[in-house]
């Protein structure tokens, strides 16, 4: 969205009526819909308002407020909404709309923008010195075959280098535009391929009766995607390397109890390890550990690979047995208790 | 490659007569009439056994929308709503039909117009087609005068024809957007349901079809369903006006088969890549808002549907943007997020809010002035976007970011670590505010 106001009271005239053609025009605009919905001509009138004046002033917005018995508030939200309606005077003799979204961009827009700062004014929508030229950056003209591209009132400048901008640009300065010629500024004719046609080469091929008899076809099998997601991309799918999470995302599942890898329990022994010792389990995860039936040092030091990953998914612990080694932790301590902890890691347990 | 006799759009390029005896004899509005006394279920049938997917970028089924039309009026008309609002960044099909071609879209309005029971049909021009609305309103005039359409004419069904014009809003081409437009209002899209086929245009039963669906439609009803489904692969049939855009020797817009792998298209139609098929980064497979694909998966891709589905991407409107290696990857996309901030309509807050947000970060990420961690921020808020807005827009949005992400992450990362290093020179970031 882009916050658009109309221009100041300063620069507003104060009426506004359509001329003879104009109002003739507007009048067949109005009788294309059909009885009590002429409202649906206000975006025609409008721009037949800025065709007349040059930009949208405040009293042609009232004035075909009027001519279609809306209230103001409606025309003005349709002129503010709208991008293409001028909410303030642009250059009398061109106002070039460079477009600059990206296959334009692709193939140069940005020099043209350079060329229409340098030549016209360094910002967009203002004037040059003496008010004949201004310029804008709009968004997709759809002409993106033919980029880069602007368009001056009514037309078309495609194919360009900054070079024919500039040439382009004096040309209206002069007041000789309507000479420029429309459409690609090269030799190609229109969207066709610059080097020649590929396809549509000879005309007779294109002729009633020329064209072929259909042939039969099988039957297509019914769409494997319902159609109404046909176009959607997956993107449910995983976006960036596994490693790197998504913030906020959900756990991982948690592995279940009967998995193979699950590493044994044992019955409660009569004289149990304190797990505590291991540095990364406390008073809860030493809980947990008793309740799958681990509860002696010798346990957690046998743990393979895959059990450990099993332990780590069953806490949620992503990774942390690995990273703290609670297998070499529970080794030592269950060779020789806490001096032998101290000799290997050269701390105290904690 | 797709023969000649085979292509639906006989004057893409303008080069023949472009008036209605022109188009006559390159085989439009033959027969017409004859169509139409096989009757709605005839024609409807035949377009749903064409295969024919909407040509709009959601690829819904045409023959299918048709048939959502009551059979039956209750007192109130039906409009067809034909959608030429063409503003997708990379899209200019519609443009090349409007100007060049414009008696398939006329024909194909009556035709669909008639299968679905509609009184009167209307075309959504965007306001900056002016020559194309001027050269469309020239074919229908002739259309008129010949009694193609209008009261009492030759081919037995009344049908009116209007053309209408928005003022430069991308989210008119979102079909609710498009009809809120039409009743002269600010386009924002409605909620659905209800959906257009029961409460459209002024209240009334509508179908909102884009211009190359309905453009194809006659010769589909003339050569027949199974000529048409027997070119391409299964769910994915027929011809399609292919744009080619960006860094490829010759860009253009060619009608080709649907199905054609990436690499016939570019050699065929496009000179190749520009510098060399080795010289290829990666490509925008079907507009703007389509997830970015690296060069080494789209390369042999079969262009449809399907095929771009399996490659997390979409075939959208086959505006093909192709970027080569000099292409500023990042600065592309987010180039695409301003876009999508300029041209959100304001209506839902994941995407106003969520547009803006975006665009500045992908501001910074092309600087590279940012933390390794908002990149799986940026992601995260990128689905938190997606699919909570009443329109596709906010996933169009979000898409495009996703591919990024997806597709060029380390480059983003080697772009932040550069800027860590150079940190001295520090801009200050920009506002929050608009």
């Amino acid at each position: 969205m882009s916050v658009r106001r109309l221009a100041e009271p300063a620069y507003q005239p104060p009426a506004f009526a359509f001329n003879k053609a104009m109002a003739a025009q507007a009048k067949t605009w109005i009788k294309k819909y059909p009885k009590g919905r002429e409202q649906s001509a206000v975006i025609p009138l409008l721009m037949l308002a800025q065709e007349q004046e040059g930009w949208v002033t405040r009293a042609a917005i009232e004035h075909v407020a009027d001519t279609l018995a809306m209230p103001y508030i409606r025309v003005l939200e349709v002129a503010t909404f709208y991008t293409q309606f001028q909410l303030k005077p642009v250059g009398t003799r061109a106002h070039v709309q460079v477009c600059g979204t990206t296959p334009c961009a692709l193939r140069g827009a940005e020099e043209l923008k350079e060329v229409c700062r340098n030549k016209i004014h360094h910002e967009q929508f203002h004037t040059n010195a003496s008010g004949t030229l201004s310029w804008e950056e709009v968004e997709c003209l759809g002409a993106c075959v033919n980029a880069p591209m602007v368009m001056i009132f009514k037309d078309t400048y495609e194919d360009l280098t900054p070079e024919r901008l500039a040439e382009i640009i004096d040309e209206f300065e002069a007041g000789k535009g309507a000479k420029v010629p429309t459409g690609p500024q090269i030799d190609r004719w229109f969207s066709a391929p610059e080097s020649g046609f590929t396809s549509l080469a000879d005309e007779k091929a294109l002729k009633k009766g020329a064209k072929s008899k259909p042939a039969a076809a099988a039957k297509a099998p019914a769409a494997a995607v319902p159609p109404s997601n046909a176009a959607k991309p997956k993107t449910a799918s995983e976006q960036a390397s596994p490693a790197v999470k998504s913030p906020g995302k959900k756990a991982a599942e948690k592995p279940s109890l009967d998995h193979k890898d699950r590493p044994k329990g044992i019955e409660r022994p009569a004289k149990t390890d304190d797990l505590k010792l291991i540095s990364g389990v406390g008073p809860k995860i030493e809980k947990t550990l008793h309740s799958i039936g681990i509860f002696t040092y010798a346990q957690v030091a046998s743990w393979k690979k895959a059990e450990r990953d099993w332990v780590d998914g069953y806490l949620a612990f992503h990774g942390r047995i690995e990273r703290e080694d609670w297998v070499k932790q529970a080794k030592a301590l269950a060779k020789g208790g806490v001096e032998e902890y101290v000799r290997v890691f050269g701390k105290k347990p904690v | 490659m797709l023969a000649d006799k085979d292509r639906i759009f006989t004057n893409i390029y303008g080069r023949y007569d472009k008036s209605l005896a022109g188009a006559m004899s390159r085989g439009c509005w033959d027969g017409t009439a004859g169509i139409i006394a096989k009757g709605r279920e005839w024609i409807v049938n035949e377009m749903k056994a064409s295969g024919l997917r909407g040509r709009g970028g959601a690829g819904f089924p045409t023959g299918l929308k048709w048939s959502f039309m009551p059979k039956v009026s209750d007192g109130r008309p039906s409009y067809l709503v034909v959608n030429a609002d063409e503003s997708e960044p990379g899209t200019c099909k519609d443009r090349e039909i409007l100007r060049h071609d414009p008696h398939t879209l006329v024909e194909g309005c009556l035709l669909a117009g008639f299968a679905m029971g509609a009184v009167a049909a209307y075309i959504y021009v965007r306001g900056e087609f002016i020559r194309e609305r001027e050269a469309l309103q020239r074919a229908i005039d002739e259309a008129y005068d010949a009694k193609l359409i209008g009261k009492n004419n030759k081919n037995g069904y009344d049908f009116e024809i209007y053309v209408h014009h928005g003022a430069g809003a991308y989210i008119c081409g979102e079909e609710t957007a498009l009809l809120e437009s039409l009743e002269g209002k600010k386009g924002q899209p409605r909620l659905k349901p209800p959906f257009p086929a029961n409460m459209g245009l002024y209240g009334c039963p509508t179908t909102v079809n884009n211009v190359e669906s309905i453009a194809v439609a006659p010769t589909i009803l003339r050569r027949g369903a199974a000529w048409f489904s027997s070119i391409g692969r299964p769910n994915n049939v027929g011809t399609k006006l292919f744009m080619l855009v960006g860094h490829v020797n010759t860009p253009c817009v060619v009608e080709e088969a649907m199905g054609i792998t990436f690499r016939e298209l570019v050699e065929t139609h496009g000179g190749g890549i520009r510098g060399g098929w080795d010289n290829l980064l990666a490509v925008i497979p079907g507009g703007a808002s389509c997830p970015v694909v690296k060069a080494e998966d789209i390369i042999d891709c079969p262009m449809d549907f399907d095929g771009l589905r399996e490659r997390k991407s979409s075939f959208g409107t086959a505006a093909v943007i192709v970027m080569d290696k000099s292409t500023d990857i990042i600065k592309a996309i987010a180039r695409l997020s301003y876009f999508f901030k300029h041209e959100s309509c304001g209506q839902c807050t994941p995407c106003r809010e969520g547009t803006g947000w975006m665009w500045r970060v992908m501001e910074r990420l092309v600087r590279g002035e940012a933390q390794k961690r908002e990149i799986d921020m940026l992601l995260d808020v990128t689905k938190q976007v997606e699919g909570h807005t009443i329109c596709a827009l906010g996933d169009a949005a979000a898409w495009p970011i996703q591919g990024l992400i997806r597709n060029f992450r380390p480059e983003i990362e080697r772009r932040i670590d550069e800027f860590t290093r150079n940190s001295h020179n520090v801009t200050p970031v920009l506002e929050a505010a608009e």
